[in-house]
Protein backbone atom coordinates (compact mmCIF):
# COMPACT_ATOMS: atom_id res chain seq x y z
CA UNK A 1 0.00 0.00 0.00
CA UNK A 2 1.01 3.35 -0.43
CA UNK A 3 1.53 5.22 2.73
CA UNK A 4 2.72 8.46 1.17
CA UNK A 5 0.09 11.54 2.01
CA UNK A 6 -1.50 13.09 -0.66
CA UNK A 7 -1.26 16.62 1.37
CA UNK A 8 1.53 17.32 4.10
CA UNK A 9 2.09 20.16 6.25
CA UNK A 10 5.11 21.09 7.91
CA UNK A 11 4.82 23.23 10.70
CA UNK A 12 2.49 25.59 8.57
CA UNK A 13 3.48 29.39 10.77
CA UNK A 14 1.56 32.29 9.49
CA UNK A 15 1.79 35.52 11.55
CA UNK A 16 0.40 39.08 10.83
CA UNK A 17 2.24 41.55 12.27
CA UNK A 18 2.41 40.33 15.97
CA UNK A 19 -0.61 38.08 15.81
CA UNK A 20 0.75 34.60 15.27
CA UNK A 21 -2.58 33.35 13.42
CA UNK A 22 -1.00 29.89 12.75
CA UNK A 23 1.41 28.56 14.65
CA UNK A 24 3.58 25.45 13.52
CA UNK A 25 0.67 23.18 12.39
CA UNK A 26 1.55 20.23 11.08
CA UNK A 27 -0.73 17.73 9.30
CA UNK A 28 -1.46 14.95 6.92
CA UNK A 29 -4.21 13.86 4.62
CA UNK A 30 -4.40 10.62 2.63
CA UNK A 31 -6.08 9.72 -0.08
CA UNK A 32 -9.93 9.47 0.12
CA UNK A 33 -9.57 10.71 3.18
CA UNK A 34 -12.06 13.30 4.93
CA UNK A 35 -10.40 15.16 7.34
CA UNK A 36 -12.21 17.79 9.62
CA UNK A 37 -10.67 20.87 11.14
CA UNK A 38 -12.35 22.60 13.90
CA UNK A 39 -11.59 25.31 16.66
CA UNK A 40 -13.55 28.52 17.98
CA UNK A 41 -13.76 31.88 15.65
CA UNK A 42 -10.46 33.36 14.72
CA UNK A 43 -8.36 30.09 15.68
CA UNK A 44 -6.82 29.87 12.65
CA UNK A 45 -8.42 27.82 10.30
CA UNK A 46 -8.95 29.98 7.28
CA UNK A 47 -5.72 31.53 8.06
CA UNK A 48 -4.35 27.40 7.61
CA UNK A 49 -5.89 26.77 4.35
CA UNK A 50 -5.15 30.39 2.30
CA UNK A 51 -1.59 29.05 3.43
CA UNK A 52 -1.83 25.43 1.81
CA UNK A 53 -3.86 27.11 -1.46
CA UNK A 54 -1.39 29.60 -1.88
CA UNK A 55 -3.46 32.98 -1.39
CA UNK A 56 -1.09 34.00 1.77
CA UNK A 57 2.55 33.29 1.79
CA UNK A 58 3.55 31.49 4.93
CA UNK A 59 5.99 33.02 7.32
CA UNK A 60 7.88 29.32 7.54
CA UNK A 61 7.12 26.08 6.86
CA UNK A 62 6.42 23.97 3.99
CA UNK A 63 3.45 22.24 1.99
CA UNK A 64 3.88 19.23 0.49
CA UNK A 65 1.10 17.66 -2.65
CA UNK A 66 2.17 14.55 -3.25
CA UNK A 67 5.42 14.79 -1.75
CA UNK A 68 5.77 18.17 -3.98
CA UNK A 69 7.12 21.24 -2.49
CA UNK A 70 4.02 23.40 -3.68
CA UNK A 71 4.64 26.00 -1.04
CA UNK A 72 5.36 29.46 -2.00
CA UNK A 73 3.42 28.78 -5.81
CA UNK A 74 0.73 31.06 -6.37
CA UNK A 75 -2.72 29.81 -6.04
CA UNK A 76 -3.68 29.59 -9.98
CA UNK A 77 -0.70 27.08 -10.06
CA UNK A 78 -2.07 25.00 -6.99
CA UNK A 79 -5.68 24.38 -8.19
CA UNK A 80 -4.37 24.06 -11.13
CA UNK A 81 -2.77 20.88 -9.50
CA UNK A 82 -6.07 20.04 -7.96
CA UNK A 83 -6.32 21.31 -4.83
CA UNK A 84 -9.17 23.31 -5.05
CA UNK A 85 -11.04 25.44 -2.24
CA UNK A 86 -14.70 26.95 -1.21
CA UNK A 87 -14.44 30.30 0.27
CA UNK A 88 -15.75 31.28 3.69
CA UNK A 89 -17.43 34.12 2.44
CA UNK A 90 -18.66 33.11 -0.33
CA UNK A 91 -18.72 35.45 -3.51
CA UNK A 92 -19.97 34.12 -6.85
CA UNK A 93 -19.63 35.51 -10.29
CA UNK A 94 -22.83 37.84 -9.34
CA UNK A 95 -23.20 38.84 -12.57
CA UNK A 96 -23.66 35.65 -14.15
CA UNK A 97 -26.09 33.27 -14.52
CA UNK A 98 -25.25 29.91 -12.41
CA UNK A 99 -24.77 27.92 -14.76
CA UNK A 100 -22.40 30.63 -16.04
CA UNK A 101 -20.49 30.59 -13.69
CA UNK A 102 -19.23 27.33 -14.24
CA UNK A 103 -17.98 28.09 -17.37
CA UNK A 104 -15.03 29.78 -15.71
CA UNK A 105 -13.30 27.16 -14.00
CA UNK A 106 -14.37 24.94 -17.00
CA UNK A 107 -12.20 27.41 -19.09
CA UNK A 108 -9.35 26.82 -17.03
CA UNK A 109 -6.09 25.00 -18.05
CA UNK A 110 -6.42 22.35 -15.84
CA UNK A 111 -9.89 21.32 -17.03
CA UNK A 112 -9.11 21.71 -20.46
CA UNK A 113 -6.55 18.80 -19.94
CA UNK A 114 -8.31 16.43 -17.75
CA UNK A 115 -12.06 17.24 -20.16
CA UNK A 116 -13.18 18.62 -16.68
CA UNK A 117 -15.13 17.06 -13.88
CA UNK A 118 -15.91 13.70 -15.09
CA UNK A 119 -12.97 13.63 -17.18
CA UNK A 120 -12.61 11.81 -20.40
CA UNK A 121 -12.67 13.12 -23.89
CA UNK A 122 -12.91 16.32 -24.95
CA UNK A 123 -14.75 18.89 -22.80
CA UNK A 124 -18.38 19.62 -24.98
CA UNK A 125 -20.13 22.61 -24.95
CA UNK A 126 -19.20 24.40 -21.39
CA UNK A 127 -22.88 25.42 -20.72
CA UNK A 128 -23.85 21.99 -20.88
CA UNK A 129 -21.42 20.61 -18.70
CA UNK A 130 -21.90 23.14 -16.34
CA UNK A 131 -25.53 22.41 -16.12
CA UNK A 132 -24.70 18.66 -15.80
CA UNK A 133 -22.41 19.57 -12.53
CA UNK A 134 -24.83 21.63 -11.20
CA UNK A 135 -27.44 18.99 -11.64
CA UNK A 136 -25.06 16.49 -9.85
CA UNK A 137 -24.42 18.95 -6.77
CA UNK A 138 -28.58 19.26 -6.38
CA UNK A 139 -29.70 21.81 -8.87
CA UNK A 140 -32.71 20.45 -10.53
CA UNK A 141 -31.96 20.30 -13.75
CA UNK A 142 -35.19 21.02 -15.51
CA UNK A 143 -36.24 24.19 -12.95
CA UNK A 144 -35.49 28.03 -13.38
CA UNK A 145 -32.74 27.74 -10.48
CA UNK A 146 -29.69 27.38 -12.97
CA UNK A 147 -30.99 29.83 -15.02
CA UNK A 148 -30.76 32.38 -12.30
CA UNK A 149 -28.73 35.46 -11.98
CA UNK A 150 -26.48 34.08 -9.18
CA UNK A 151 -26.55 37.37 -7.16
CA UNK A 152 -30.52 36.22 -6.85
CA UNK A 153 -29.61 32.87 -5.13
CA UNK A 154 -29.88 31.63 -1.42
CA UNK A 155 -27.10 30.93 0.45
CA UNK A 156 -27.75 27.06 0.23
CA UNK A 157 -27.25 26.99 -3.16
CA UNK A 158 -24.57 29.36 -3.10
CA UNK A 159 -22.40 27.15 -1.24
CA UNK A 160 -23.36 24.29 -3.52
CA UNK A 161 -22.37 26.73 -6.77
CA UNK A 162 -18.93 26.92 -4.23
CA UNK A 163 -18.72 23.18 -4.69
CA UNK A 164 -19.77 22.72 -8.27
CA UNK A 165 -16.87 25.53 -9.15
CA UNK A 166 -14.45 23.13 -7.14
CA UNK A 167 -15.94 19.91 -9.05
CA UNK A 168 -15.23 21.32 -12.50
CA UNK A 169 -11.82 22.03 -12.06
CA UNK A 170 -11.98 17.41 -11.72
CA UNK A 171 -9.99 18.18 -8.50
CA UNK A 172 -8.43 15.71 -6.49
CA UNK A 173 -8.60 17.74 -3.03
CA UNK A 174 -11.33 20.04 -1.81
CA UNK A 175 -11.12 22.15 0.98
CA UNK A 176 -14.08 23.50 2.34
CA UNK A 177 -14.46 26.52 4.35
CA UNK A 178 -17.56 26.08 6.90
CA UNK A 179 -19.55 24.96 4.17
CA UNK A 180 -22.20 24.05 6.03
CA UNK A 181 -22.20 27.26 8.32
CA UNK A 182 -25.21 29.45 7.76
CA UNK A 183 -27.25 26.34 6.37
CA UNK A 184 -30.54 25.33 7.72
CA UNK A 185 -30.33 21.52 9.21
CA UNK A 186 -32.76 20.42 6.51
CA UNK A 187 -29.98 21.83 3.97
CA UNK A 188 -27.27 20.00 6.14
CA UNK A 189 -29.19 16.90 6.06
CA UNK A 190 -29.29 17.09 1.95
CA UNK A 191 -25.52 17.93 1.70
CA UNK A 192 -24.15 15.85 3.75
CA UNK A 193 -24.66 12.77 1.32
CA UNK A 194 -23.41 14.73 -1.08
CA UNK A 195 -20.42 15.06 0.60
CA UNK A 196 -20.18 10.94 0.99
CA UNK A 197 -20.45 10.60 -2.16
CA UNK A 198 -17.72 13.11 -3.22
CA UNK A 199 -15.72 10.98 -1.14
CA UNK A 200 -16.66 7.88 -2.67
CA UNK A 201 -16.14 9.65 -6.25
CA UNK A 202 -12.16 9.49 -4.79
CA UNK A 203 -11.68 13.09 -3.75
CA UNK A 204 -10.09 13.78 -0.62
CA UNK A 205 -11.86 16.03 1.29
CA UNK A 206 -10.34 18.91 4.07
CA UNK A 207 -13.89 19.95 6.13
CA UNK A 208 -13.33 23.70 8.28
CA UNK A 209 -16.40 23.13 9.94
CA UNK A 210 -18.29 25.22 13.50
CA UNK A 211 -21.23 22.32 13.13
CA UNK A 212 -19.37 19.68 14.93
CA UNK A 213 -22.21 16.74 15.10
CA UNK A 214 -22.30 16.65 11.18
CA UNK A 215 -18.58 17.01 10.66
CA UNK A 216 -17.80 13.99 12.97
CA UNK A 217 -20.57 12.18 11.09
CA UNK A 218 -18.58 12.42 7.72
CA UNK A 219 -15.04 12.95 8.90
CA UNK A 220 -12.56 10.28 9.14
CA UNK A 221 -10.03 12.15 11.27
CA UNK A 222 -10.25 15.17 13.31
CA UNK A 223 -7.96 18.35 14.17
CA UNK A 224 -8.63 20.89 16.39
CA UNK A 225 -7.49 23.94 16.49
CA UNK A 226 -6.94 26.94 19.12
CA UNK A 227 -5.21 30.32 19.36
CA UNK A 228 -3.44 28.84 15.77
CA UNK A 229 -1.79 25.79 17.07
CA UNK A 230 -3.31 22.20 17.14
CA UNK A 231 -4.71 20.82 20.23
CA UNK A 232 -4.86 17.38 19.39
CA UNK A 233 -5.86 15.22 16.00
CA UNK A 234 -7.69 11.54 16.21
CA UNK A 235 -10.48 9.83 15.70
CA UNK A 236 -13.58 11.81 16.19
CA UNK A 237 -14.45 9.80 19.02
CA UNK A 238 -10.91 10.21 20.39
CA UNK A 239 -11.17 14.30 19.97
CA UNK A 240 -14.59 14.20 21.31
CA UNK A 241 -13.22 12.38 24.78
CA UNK A 242 -10.34 14.35 24.81
CA UNK A 243 -10.44 16.86 27.78
CA UNK A 244 -8.51 19.65 26.02
CA UNK A 245 -11.26 19.90 23.52
CA UNK A 246 -14.03 20.15 26.06
CA UNK A 247 -11.92 22.73 27.43
CA UNK A 248 -11.53 25.14 23.81
CA UNK A 249 -15.60 24.37 23.67
CA UNK A 250 -15.73 24.74 26.95
CA UNK A 251 -19.72 25.23 27.99
CA UNK A 252 -20.43 24.93 24.31
CA UNK A 253 -23.67 23.70 24.30
CA UNK A 254 -22.67 21.55 21.15
CA UNK A 255 -20.15 19.31 22.41
CA UNK A 256 -22.61 18.28 25.50
CA UNK A 257 -24.99 17.79 22.34
CA UNK A 258 -23.07 15.81 20.46
CA UNK A 259 -21.47 14.02 23.21
CA UNK A 260 -24.82 12.56 24.27
CA UNK A 261 -25.22 11.75 20.66
CA UNK A 262 -22.09 9.45 20.66
CA UNK B 1 -54.63 60.65 -5.00
CA UNK B 2 -51.57 59.93 -3.27
CA UNK B 3 -53.13 58.17 -0.19
CA UNK B 4 -53.03 54.48 -2.42
CA UNK B 5 -49.67 53.17 -2.10
CA UNK B 6 -48.24 51.22 -4.89
CA UNK B 7 -44.88 49.80 -6.28
CA UNK B 8 -42.75 50.24 -9.52
CA UNK B 9 -43.00 46.53 -11.11
CA UNK B 10 -40.85 46.01 -14.49
CA UNK B 11 -41.68 43.21 -16.12
CA UNK B 12 -39.78 41.89 -19.64
CA UNK B 13 -41.94 42.76 -22.78
CA UNK B 14 -43.66 39.46 -24.14
CA UNK B 15 -41.46 40.15 -27.16
CA UNK B 16 -38.52 40.26 -25.48
CA UNK B 17 -39.00 37.13 -23.90
CA UNK B 18 -39.90 35.55 -27.54
CA UNK B 19 -36.61 37.10 -29.29
CA UNK B 20 -34.25 35.73 -26.49
CA UNK B 21 -33.52 32.95 -28.66
CA UNK B 22 -32.81 33.72 -32.33
CA UNK B 23 -34.74 29.96 -33.30
CA UNK B 24 -37.63 31.87 -31.83
CA UNK B 25 -37.99 34.90 -34.21
CA UNK B 26 -41.53 33.82 -35.89
CA UNK B 27 -43.20 37.31 -37.16
CA UNK B 28 -41.80 40.18 -39.02
CA UNK B 29 -42.46 41.75 -35.99
CA UNK B 30 -39.93 39.80 -33.61
CA UNK B 31 -37.32 40.08 -36.65
CA UNK B 32 -37.81 44.00 -36.44
CA UNK B 33 -37.88 44.16 -32.65
CA UNK B 34 -33.78 42.74 -33.05
CA UNK B 35 -32.84 44.45 -36.02
CA UNK B 36 -34.44 47.97 -36.39
CA UNK B 37 -32.53 49.48 -32.96
CA UNK B 38 -28.81 47.89 -34.77
CA UNK B 39 -30.21 49.10 -38.19
CA UNK B 40 -30.67 52.42 -36.81
CA UNK B 41 -27.43 52.66 -35.00
CA UNK B 42 -25.08 51.42 -38.23
CA UNK B 43 -27.34 53.54 -40.94
CA UNK B 44 -27.48 56.41 -38.85
CA UNK B 45 -23.49 56.39 -38.28
CA UNK B 46 -22.85 56.25 -41.81
CA UNK B 47 -24.96 58.85 -43.21
CA UNK B 48 -23.74 61.15 -40.55
CA UNK B 49 -20.88 62.09 -43.08
CA UNK B 50 -23.44 62.62 -45.68
CA UNK B 51 -25.52 65.18 -43.51
CA UNK B 52 -23.12 67.30 -42.13
CA UNK B 53 -23.53 70.79 -42.60
CA UNK B 54 -19.94 71.95 -43.80
CA UNK B 55 -16.19 70.38 -43.02
CA UNK B 56 -15.46 71.63 -39.89
CA UNK B 57 -18.33 69.30 -38.71
CA UNK B 58 -17.27 66.59 -41.02
CA UNK B 59 -13.89 66.98 -38.70
CA UNK B 60 -15.72 66.83 -35.79
CA UNK B 61 -17.60 63.04 -36.71
CA UNK B 62 -14.08 61.94 -37.20
CA UNK B 63 -13.17 63.46 -33.24
CA UNK B 64 -16.15 61.73 -32.09
CA UNK B 65 -14.70 58.60 -33.23
CA UNK B 66 -11.52 58.79 -31.81
CA UNK B 67 -13.55 59.52 -28.79
CA UNK B 68 -15.38 56.84 -29.10
CA UNK B 69 -12.58 54.29 -29.40
CA UNK B 70 -11.39 55.45 -25.60
CA UNK B 71 -14.81 55.34 -24.88
CA UNK B 72 -15.39 51.63 -25.94
CA UNK B 73 -12.20 50.85 -24.52
CA UNK B 74 -12.68 52.07 -21.64
CA UNK B 75 -15.95 50.60 -20.59
CA UNK B 76 -14.89 47.05 -21.33
CA UNK B 77 -12.09 47.67 -18.91
CA UNK B 78 -14.16 49.44 -15.84
CA UNK B 79 -17.63 46.90 -16.33
CA UNK B 80 -16.01 44.12 -17.73
CA UNK B 81 -12.91 43.48 -16.42
CA UNK B 82 -13.29 45.67 -13.24
CA UNK B 83 -9.75 47.88 -14.11
CA UNK B 84 -10.71 51.72 -14.26
CA UNK B 85 -8.20 53.01 -16.78
CA UNK B 86 -7.70 56.27 -16.76
CA UNK B 87 -4.40 56.27 -19.42
CA UNK B 88 -6.82 57.09 -22.53
CA UNK B 89 -4.64 59.82 -23.39
CA UNK B 90 -0.88 57.45 -22.76
CA UNK B 91 -2.63 55.21 -25.29
CA UNK B 92 -3.46 58.31 -27.85
CA UNK B 93 -0.02 59.36 -27.73
CA UNK B 94 1.62 55.82 -28.29
CA UNK B 95 -0.20 55.24 -30.87
CA UNK B 96 0.09 58.75 -32.37
CA UNK B 97 4.21 59.20 -32.15
CA UNK B 98 3.92 55.66 -33.43
CA UNK B 99 2.37 55.94 -36.95
CA UNK B 100 4.27 59.19 -37.19
CA UNK B 101 7.56 57.64 -36.80
CA UNK B 102 6.57 55.14 -39.04
CA UNK B 103 5.06 57.60 -41.60
CA UNK B 104 7.44 60.10 -41.45
CA UNK B 105 10.80 58.23 -40.90
CA UNK B 106 10.04 54.95 -42.69
CA UNK B 107 7.72 56.46 -45.00
CA UNK B 108 4.73 53.71 -45.18
CA UNK B 109 1.73 54.94 -46.39
CA UNK B 110 -1.69 55.40 -43.35
CA UNK B 111 -2.74 52.03 -44.13
CA UNK B 112 0.17 50.59 -43.05
CA UNK B 113 1.06 52.98 -40.19
CA UNK B 114 -2.36 52.41 -38.84
CA UNK B 115 -2.17 48.27 -37.78
CA UNK B 116 0.97 48.27 -36.98
CA UNK B 117 0.63 51.49 -34.60
CA UNK B 118 -2.49 49.89 -32.97
CA UNK B 119 -1.15 46.28 -32.48
CA UNK B 120 2.90 47.64 -31.45
CA UNK B 121 1.71 50.69 -29.73
CA UNK B 122 -1.52 48.02 -27.85
CA UNK B 123 1.90 45.43 -26.93
CA UNK B 124 3.92 48.48 -25.56
CA UNK B 125 1.21 49.81 -23.23
CA UNK B 126 0.61 46.78 -22.12
CA UNK B 127 3.90 45.61 -21.36
CA UNK B 128 4.54 49.04 -19.79
CA UNK B 129 1.22 48.42 -17.61
CA UNK B 130 1.75 44.84 -16.23
CA UNK B 131 3.45 46.01 -13.23
CA UNK B 132 0.25 47.83 -12.51
CA UNK B 133 -1.95 44.99 -13.30
CA UNK B 134 -2.24 43.75 -9.89
CA UNK B 135 -3.11 47.26 -8.35
CA UNK B 136 -6.43 47.37 -7.79
CA UNK B 137 -9.82 50.31 -8.19
CA UNK B 138 -8.39 53.30 -7.64
CA UNK B 139 -4.97 52.81 -7.23
CA UNK B 140 -4.79 51.46 -10.63
CA UNK B 141 -6.75 54.45 -12.12
CA UNK B 142 -4.37 56.71 -10.87
CA UNK B 143 -0.87 55.21 -12.21
CA UNK B 144 -2.26 55.04 -15.48
CA UNK B 145 -3.09 58.60 -15.09
CA UNK B 146 0.69 59.56 -14.74
CA UNK B 147 1.70 57.57 -17.84
CA UNK B 148 1.00 60.06 -20.03
CA UNK B 149 2.42 63.18 -17.80
CA UNK B 150 5.82 61.02 -17.43
CA UNK B 151 5.86 60.27 -21.25
CA UNK B 152 4.97 63.55 -21.67
CA UNK B 153 7.86 65.46 -19.89
CA UNK B 154 10.30 62.85 -21.39
CA UNK B 155 9.46 64.03 -24.67
CA UNK B 156 9.64 67.64 -23.73
CA UNK B 157 13.00 67.27 -21.33
CA UNK B 158 15.32 65.02 -23.49
CA UNK B 159 13.83 66.93 -26.60
CA UNK B 160 13.89 63.43 -28.47
CA UNK B 161 10.55 62.75 -30.76
CA UNK B 162 10.66 66.57 -32.20
CA UNK B 163 10.35 67.52 -28.33
CA UNK B 164 7.61 70.38 -28.28
CA UNK B 165 7.31 71.04 -31.61
CA UNK B 166 6.15 67.68 -32.58
CA UNK B 167 6.86 65.56 -36.03
CA UNK B 168 5.34 67.68 -38.58
CA UNK B 169 4.76 66.33 -42.19
CA UNK B 170 2.70 63.70 -41.07
CA UNK B 171 0.35 62.15 -44.29
CA UNK B 172 -2.93 62.53 -44.16
CA UNK B 173 -6.09 60.20 -45.15
CA UNK B 174 -6.09 60.25 -49.44
CA UNK B 175 -9.07 62.68 -48.84
CA UNK B 176 -11.57 63.40 -46.36
CA UNK B 177 -14.35 60.54 -46.88
CA UNK B 178 -12.18 57.69 -46.84
CA UNK B 179 -10.61 59.26 -43.09
CA UNK B 180 -14.59 59.55 -42.13
CA UNK B 181 -15.39 56.16 -43.44
CA UNK B 182 -12.64 54.58 -42.07
CA UNK B 183 -13.16 56.11 -38.60
CA UNK B 184 -16.86 55.04 -38.63
CA UNK B 185 -16.51 51.43 -40.01
CA UNK B 186 -13.89 51.10 -37.27
CA UNK B 187 -16.05 52.32 -34.57
CA UNK B 188 -18.64 49.98 -35.72
CA UNK B 189 -16.60 46.67 -35.85
CA UNK B 190 -15.29 47.54 -32.36
CA UNK B 191 -18.43 47.90 -31.10
CA UNK B 192 -20.03 44.72 -32.52
CA UNK B 193 -16.79 42.98 -31.44
CA UNK B 194 -16.50 43.90 -28.25
CA UNK B 195 -20.61 43.07 -27.33
CA UNK B 196 -19.56 39.64 -29.12
CA UNK B 197 -16.53 39.61 -26.82
CA UNK B 198 -17.88 39.89 -23.60
CA UNK B 199 -20.64 37.11 -24.28
CA UNK B 200 -17.57 34.41 -24.93
CA UNK B 201 -16.42 31.81 -22.72
CA UNK B 202 -13.00 33.98 -22.69
CA UNK B 203 -15.49 37.32 -21.87
CA UNK B 204 -17.01 35.86 -18.93
CA UNK B 205 -14.09 34.95 -17.80
CA UNK B 206 -13.02 38.73 -17.85
CA UNK B 207 -15.80 39.38 -16.14
CA UNK B 208 -15.46 36.84 -13.38
CA UNK B 209 -12.36 38.59 -12.48
CA UNK B 210 -14.18 41.51 -11.69
CA UNK B 211 -17.11 40.07 -10.03
CA UNK B 212 -14.48 37.95 -8.03
CA UNK B 213 -11.08 37.50 -8.72
CA UNK B 214 -9.62 35.17 -6.03
CA UNK B 215 -12.60 32.92 -7.25
CA UNK B 216 -10.78 33.19 -10.81
CA UNK B 217 -7.84 32.14 -9.11
CA UNK B 218 -8.82 29.31 -6.95
CA UNK B 219 -10.13 28.08 -10.60
CA UNK B 220 -6.69 27.64 -11.53
CA UNK B 221 -6.44 30.64 -13.70
CA UNK B 222 -3.63 33.73 -14.37
CA UNK B 223 -5.72 36.39 -13.62
CA UNK B 224 -2.79 38.65 -14.40
CA UNK B 225 -2.62 37.12 -17.99
CA UNK B 226 -6.18 37.75 -18.52
CA UNK B 227 -6.33 41.33 -17.69
CA UNK B 228 -3.37 41.40 -19.81
CA UNK B 229 -5.33 40.19 -22.64
CA UNK B 230 -8.04 42.76 -22.02
CA UNK B 231 -5.58 45.83 -21.25
CA UNK B 232 -4.35 45.00 -24.90
CA UNK B 233 -7.39 44.85 -26.32
CA UNK B 234 -8.46 48.22 -24.56
CA UNK B 235 -4.76 49.77 -25.38
CA UNK B 236 -5.09 48.87 -29.01
CA UNK B 237 -8.35 50.69 -29.33
CA UNK B 238 -7.08 53.97 -28.15
CA UNK B 239 -3.47 53.44 -30.41
CA UNK B 240 -5.86 53.16 -32.73
CA UNK B 241 -7.45 56.17 -32.26
CA UNK B 242 -4.17 58.29 -31.76
CA UNK B 243 -2.80 56.46 -34.96
CA UNK B 244 -5.99 57.74 -36.96
CA UNK B 245 -5.64 61.52 -35.00
CA UNK B 246 -2.18 62.20 -36.07
CA UNK B 247 -3.10 61.15 -40.22
CA UNK B 248 -5.66 63.85 -39.30
CA UNK B 249 -4.06 66.75 -37.84
CA UNK B 250 -0.81 65.69 -40.12
CA UNK B 251 1.21 66.31 -37.08
CA UNK B 252 2.12 64.62 -33.75
CA UNK B 253 3.20 66.91 -30.55
CA UNK B 254 2.58 66.32 -26.71
CA UNK B 255 -0.69 67.78 -26.56
CA UNK B 256 -1.45 64.14 -27.58
CA UNK B 257 -0.91 63.19 -23.83
CA UNK B 258 -3.72 65.58 -23.35
CA UNK B 259 -6.13 65.15 -20.28
CA UNK B 260 -8.90 65.58 -22.17
CA UNK B 261 -8.19 61.99 -24.06
CA UNK B 262 -7.96 60.63 -20.28
CA UNK B 263 -11.34 62.36 -18.56
CA UNK B 264 -13.50 62.93 -21.50
CA UNK B 265 -14.35 58.91 -22.42
CA UNK B 266 -15.63 58.80 -18.71
CA UNK B 267 -17.92 61.03 -18.77
CA UNK B 268 -18.98 60.03 -22.02
CA UNK B 269 -19.66 56.55 -20.08
CA UNK B 270 -21.05 57.90 -17.19
CA UNK B 271 -23.88 60.22 -19.62
CA UNK B 272 -24.04 57.22 -22.35
CA UNK B 273 -24.67 54.25 -19.85
CA UNK B 274 -22.27 52.46 -18.26
CA UNK B 275 -21.68 48.82 -18.67
CA UNK B 276 -23.92 48.77 -22.24
CA UNK B 277 -20.93 49.17 -24.63
CA UNK B 278 -23.00 51.06 -27.27
CA UNK B 279 -23.78 53.71 -24.61
CA UNK B 280 -20.37 55.32 -24.51
CA UNK B 281 -20.41 55.43 -28.12
CA UNK B 282 -23.94 57.50 -28.14
CA UNK B 283 -22.07 59.85 -25.03
CA UNK B 284 -19.08 61.10 -27.19
CA UNK B 285 -21.70 61.92 -30.07
CA UNK B 286 -22.83 64.35 -27.52
CA UNK B 287 -20.19 65.49 -25.37
CA UNK B 288 -17.86 66.04 -28.41
CA UNK B 289 -20.24 68.27 -30.67
CA UNK B 290 -21.58 69.89 -27.22
CA UNK B 291 -17.70 70.91 -26.53
CA UNK B 292 -17.55 72.01 -30.01
CA UNK B 293 -20.63 74.26 -30.07
CA UNK B 294 -19.54 75.77 -26.35
CA UNK B 295 -16.49 77.18 -28.15
CA UNK B 296 -18.52 80.36 -29.38
CA UNK B 297 -18.52 81.18 -25.24
CA UNK B 298 -14.63 80.87 -24.75
CA UNK B 299 -13.28 79.95 -21.53
CA UNK B 300 -16.90 79.94 -20.01
CA UNK B 301 -17.21 76.71 -21.71
CA UNK B 302 -16.22 75.02 -18.99
CA UNK B 303 -18.93 76.24 -16.95
CA UNK B 304 -21.55 75.00 -19.02
CA UNK B 305 -19.94 71.54 -20.17
CA UNK B 306 -20.00 70.71 -16.39
CA UNK B 307 -23.40 71.74 -15.69
CA UNK B 308 -24.36 69.62 -18.48
CA UNK B 309 -22.42 67.07 -17.16
CA UNK B 310 -24.18 67.50 -13.59
CA UNK B 311 -27.32 67.86 -15.05
CA UNK B 312 -26.97 64.52 -16.78
CA UNK B 313 -25.66 62.59 -13.58
CA UNK B 314 -28.15 63.98 -11.22
CA UNK B 315 -31.06 63.50 -13.57
CA UNK B 316 -30.29 60.22 -15.51
CA UNK B 317 -27.44 58.66 -13.63
CA UNK B 318 -27.71 55.31 -14.72
CA UNK B 319 -27.12 56.91 -18.50
CA UNK B 320 -29.27 57.11 -21.58
CA UNK B 321 -28.61 53.61 -23.08
CA UNK B 322 -29.13 51.70 -19.45
CA UNK B 323 -32.81 54.13 -19.44
CA UNK B 324 -33.20 53.21 -23.14
CA UNK B 325 -32.74 49.48 -23.38
CA UNK B 326 -35.09 49.30 -20.26
CA UNK B 327 -37.52 50.55 -21.68
CA UNK B 328 -37.53 48.90 -25.13
CA UNK B 329 -37.43 45.25 -23.45
CA UNK B 330 -39.21 46.06 -20.11
CA UNK B 331 -42.51 47.44 -19.21
CA UNK B 332 -43.47 48.99 -16.08
CA UNK B 333 -46.80 48.79 -13.72
CA UNK B 334 -47.83 50.13 -10.61
CA UNK B 335 -48.94 47.69 -8.31
CA UNK B 336 -50.79 48.05 -5.08
CA UNK B 337 -49.99 46.79 -2.12
N1 LIG C 1 -5.31 39.43 6.66
C1 LIG C 1 -5.18 39.44 8.00
N2 LIG C 1 -4.51 40.44 8.62
C2 LIG C 1 -4.36 40.47 9.95
N3 LIG C 1 -4.84 39.53 10.78
C3 LIG C 1 -5.53 38.50 10.25
C4 LIG C 1 -5.73 38.40 8.83
N4 LIG C 1 -6.44 37.27 8.58
C5 LIG C 1 -6.68 36.70 9.77
N5 LIG C 1 -6.13 37.43 10.78
C6 LIG C 1 -6.16 37.08 12.19
O1 LIG C 1 -5.76 35.74 12.30
C7 LIG C 1 -6.54 35.08 13.25
C8 LIG C 1 -7.13 33.83 12.66
O2 LIG C 1 -8.17 34.17 11.76
P1 LIG C 1 -8.92 33.10 10.87
O3 LIG C 1 -7.93 32.22 10.22
O4 LIG C 1 -9.85 33.83 9.98
O5 LIG C 1 -9.76 32.28 11.94
P2 LIG C 1 -10.93 31.25 11.74
O6 LIG C 1 -11.11 30.97 10.28
O7 LIG C 1 -10.48 30.04 12.50
O8 LIG C 1 -12.16 31.83 12.34
C9 LIG C 1 -7.55 36.06 13.78
O9 LIG C 1 -7.11 36.55 15.01
C10 LIG C 1 -7.56 37.15 12.75
O10 LIG C 1 -7.81 38.39 13.35
MG1 LIG D 1 -12.72 31.17 9.09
Amino acid sequence: MNNQPILEVQEATKSFGGIVAVNRVSLDVHDGEILGIIGPNGSGKTTLINCVTGFIKMTSGKVLFRGRDISGKPPHKIADMGITRTFQIMRPYYSLPCYKNLVIPLFSPRAKRTGGWRGGGKLGDRDTVGIDILEEIGFERDSFVPYKIASSLPTGYLKRLELARCLALKPEIIICDEIFSGLSMSEIASMVPLIERLQMDGITLIMIEHRLRELFRVANRVMVLNFGEKVIEGSPEEVMADDKVKEVYFGSEEVEEVMSHA
Amino acid sequence: MNNEQGRKERLDRGIKVRTDGLYAIMSLRELCYLTVPRLVLIVGLLILPLVMPSMYWQRVISIVCIYAFLALGFDFLAHFVGLVCLGGAFFIGVGGYLAAILNTSFGFPPLVTIPIATLLGGAICTLLLLPCLPLRGVYFAIVTLMYPLVLMRIIEALNILGGTDGIMGVASFANRWIEQYFVILMVLLFLFGLRRLVNLDIGLVFRAVKDNDQAVRASGMNISFYKAIAVFVASALGCLGGACLVHIYMWSGISLFALDFSILPIAATVIGGAGTVVGPVLGCFILVPISELLRAFGTLRIVFYCLILVAFIVFRSEGIMVYGQRKYHQFERWVKI
